[in-house]
């Protein structure tokens, strides 16, 4: 993006020359004065850029200085203990960490390959006329919020998803991430009481987080699919490739940048979700493969959940995991930008 | 634009009868077979087993009677189109179903009048929907966002000018540390204004606090979209101010931002959508007060997002359905907002 200095933009065009000549060209060094009107605007907009740079930097960096008296009160067990009970002061997030991860990572499987496919139909499928249709509605989609998605996947998805959930663990259950602890034999409406249930697990609440990051993706991909050159889009079709031949040897190569900056974008934008993954989940402090199974929990729903009663200590507890989890997708967004701008389409997209 | 020589993409589709008839051949024939062995052979039951079953023998029947005819590489072609149009169809269904799931279910509360005009203060939960209504927490929500257009946006475009017209010393370091929080979740945010205002300050739960969150959330989202915004003015257009002799305020007051005005604008408004939407900040700072109040320095104030979360929390049928209600309301909230940025984007393209 244009980083380049003000005066390279005052700069005439080099004169041309011969190719062979081993001259760099040096921007002249143009030294204007600025009026008073320039030097009081040059200012201010610094005055408020730092000013932006100190409050936005002192989040983290207040997040940051939170986390120094909850590490040396629980020191590394902070990371290793699963349990959560503030009233026996033994806290730790090894279990929100590993459902934070999972929640995500599910929601990318079902979020990725519908992204893909959905921006696919969009650059190369749609007809021309129905694409501007198309893409404002996944920007629309991108726009409602959390708990709309939330609600939906309560009151409407979950009925339906836990028979699905059912049946794979019925079949499949000898895989353990399928694996539920229950006795699966016992039909949905008559669950034993006591044993976990298929309702509120890891997997309902991903449904819901696809539902937050798909467009992010979606819009991400697409950019990238529809840089993809024409040119060569043709020659594959001009030598009677199918359009997904044509597909396969163009647009994806051509954006596997796009397809792994939007994962990743989606990724962070997953790891931060809260509303959604609240309303639908039974809160458990757990470790376990089981997804199926209900019971989780994710750093976001730790926080909503118990922010009110944490005392001083406790809340600067939830303050460092609230800080793990700004570093997870800080990371996670990080590289995604780097990815993205690797791409010869250089614009991220606008969030 | 020229009209003479636009070159225009050949039509690549050219569907033959035979292709249409093998294609509602094996609609009809998969419909048929998995009705008869979903619901009347196997014991199995379930719309989204039944869907997801229909599918699977759809795209079987359509790869072999396309395969007694034609090659292996078109019989894949026809697989990968079927996923591809399969995709954004499950997506439309899904997002259509949302809309209509939460219209539907808030109707009952959504037609009567008082519904916008009063408040929830002495209402019981039990309470016919004749009585109480979501005046305070729409009042809220527009409160709320004045602050967040208040705070966030002149800061917003003010580093996002910083960072791309004036730069120099310190404009690396703000965009790095801006890009940076674009990644702080929002339960982060809210978590932030909680312990710093909250707890630390002393002030009350209030709209001015959960106001300061969702600019925290939007600040650097907006800063970030703006300066994208931004970069796209072609440089010709400054380059040929400066060379006309204005100086940098009025190249950028009269010349970068008008045009890039309406991107602006646009960027601004999907970012307020996005953060009007969060419960997550507003559910830590505001409190959910049930009377009308206006005053956001003072008592709590609710807003549409939290008025949802709380009375979907209370467990009961009839607040369960004014909370779908006021769903559809703050769909409609963002739908407004998404229209308004359409119609100003749009502006830009007649130009």
């Amino acid at each position: 993006m244009s980083g380049e200095p003000p005066s390279a933009v005052l700069d005439a065009p080099a004169p041309e020359e011969p190719a062979t000549v081993d001259v760099d060209d040096v921007p002249r060094i143009i030294r204007a004065r600025h009026s008073l009107q320039d030097a009081v605007f040059v200012h201010t907009a610094r005055g408020l850029g730092l000013l932006v740079l100190v409050i936005v930097g002192s989040i983290g960096l207040f997040l940051g200085l939170q986390s120094i008296p909850t590490l040396r009160h629980y020191g590394l067990s902070f990371f290793t203990e699963f349990r959560w009970l503030p009233s026996q002061d033994v806290i730790g997030i090894a279990a929100v960490i590993v459902g934070t991860i999972q929640v995500a990572l599910i929601a990318l499987c079902f979020a990725v390959p519908l992204a893909i496919l959905t921006a696919l139909f969009i650059t190369d499928w749609a007809p021309a006329r129905l694409r501007p249709l198309l893409i404002g509605v996944i920007d629309l989609m991108a726009a409602v919020p959390g708990i709309v998605f939330g609600l939906w996947v309560l009151f409407l998805i979950q009925p339906h998803a836990t028979l699905v959930a059912h049946w794979i663990s019925k079949h499949f259950g000898w895989i353990p991430l399928f694996h539920v602890r229950t006795d699966v034999d016992f039909p949905l409406w008559n669950q034993a009481p006591g044993y976990p249930s298929y309702a509120g697990s890891a997997f309902i609440a991903a449904l819901a987080v696809t539902m937050m990051i798909f467009p992010m993706a979606t819009s991400v991909m697409r950019e990238v699919f529809g840089e993809a050159p024409a040119g060569e889009k043709e020659a594959a079709l001009a030598l009677g490739a199918t359009r997904w031949a044509m597909v396969r040897t163009v647009v994806l190569p051509f954006g596997r940048s796009g397809i792994i900056g939007g994962t990743m974008l989606a990724l962070g934008r997953a790891l931060g979700e809260t509303i959604s993954v609240v309303l639908v989940i039974s809160q458990a402090f757990e470790i376990k493969p089981y997804i199926l199974e209900s019971g989780t929990a994710t750093i976001s729903s730790l926080i909503a959940s118990s922010y009110k009663e944490a005392s001083p200590a406790q809340l600067s507890a939830l303050l460092t995991a609230g800080f793990v989890l700004f570093c997870m997708t800080l990371l996670v967004n990080s590289l995604a930008a780097v990815i993205v701008s690797r791409s010869r389409g250089n614009e991220v997209s606008e969030l | 634009m020229s009209d003479t020589l636009i070159e225009q993409p050949r039509r690549t589709s050219s569907r033959t009868r035979e292709d249409l008839l093998a294609l509602a051949g094996a609609v009809i024939g998969s419909v048929a077979t998995t009705w008869l062995f979903y619901t009347q052979i196997l014991p199995t039951s379930g719309a989204i087993g039944f869907v997801i079953a229909w599918y699977v023998v759809f795209v079987v029947f359509y790869a072999v009677l396309t395969w007694l005819t034609q090659p292996l590489t078109v019989v894949v072609d026809r697989v990968v189109t079927t996923a591809v149009f399969a995709a954004p169809t499950l997506i439309f269904a899904a997002l259509a179903t949302v809309v209509v799931m939460t219209v539907w279910k808030g109707l009952p509360a959504l037609s009567h009048w008082n519904f916008f005009t009063s408040d929830m203060s002495g209402v019981r939960a039990e309470d016919p929907f004749t009585k109480g209504g979501i005046l305070h927490a729409l009042v809220g929500t527009l409160i709320e966002m004045g602050i967040a257009i208040a705070i966030a946006m002149p800061l917003g475009v003010a580093t996002a000018v910083f960072m791309s017209e004036v730069g120099g010393p310190g404009s690396r370091l703000v965009r790095t540390v801006v890009e940076a929080m674009t990644a702080l979740p929002s339960i982060v945010a809210g978590l932030f204004i909680y312990t710093v205002c909250l707890v630390y300050l002393g002030m009350p739960a209030s709209g001015l606090a959960a106001g300061l969150a969702l600019s925290t959330m939007a600040l650097p989202i907006m800063a970030r979209a703006s300066y994208v915004v931004l970069g796209v003015v072609p440089g010709g257009l400054r380059e040929a101010s400066y060379a006309l002799g204005a100086g940098k305020w009025q190249t950028v007051w009269r010349v970068v931002l008008p045009t890039a005005r309406p991107g602006l604008a646009t960027a601004l408004i999907l970012g307020l959508a996005r953060a009007v939407g969060e419960t997550a900040p507003v559910l830590l700072t505001s409190g959910a007060s049930t009377y009308f109040n206006s005053n956001p320095a003072k008592d709590p104030m609710n807003s549409l997002p939290l008025f949802i979360y709380a009375a979907f929390g209370s467990g009961s049928p009839q607040m369960a359905q004014r909370a779908y209600a006021a769903a559809a309301v703050l769909l409609a909230v963002v739908l407004l907002l998404f229209m308004f940025a359409r119609l100003i984007a749009g502006r830009r393209k007649l130009r």
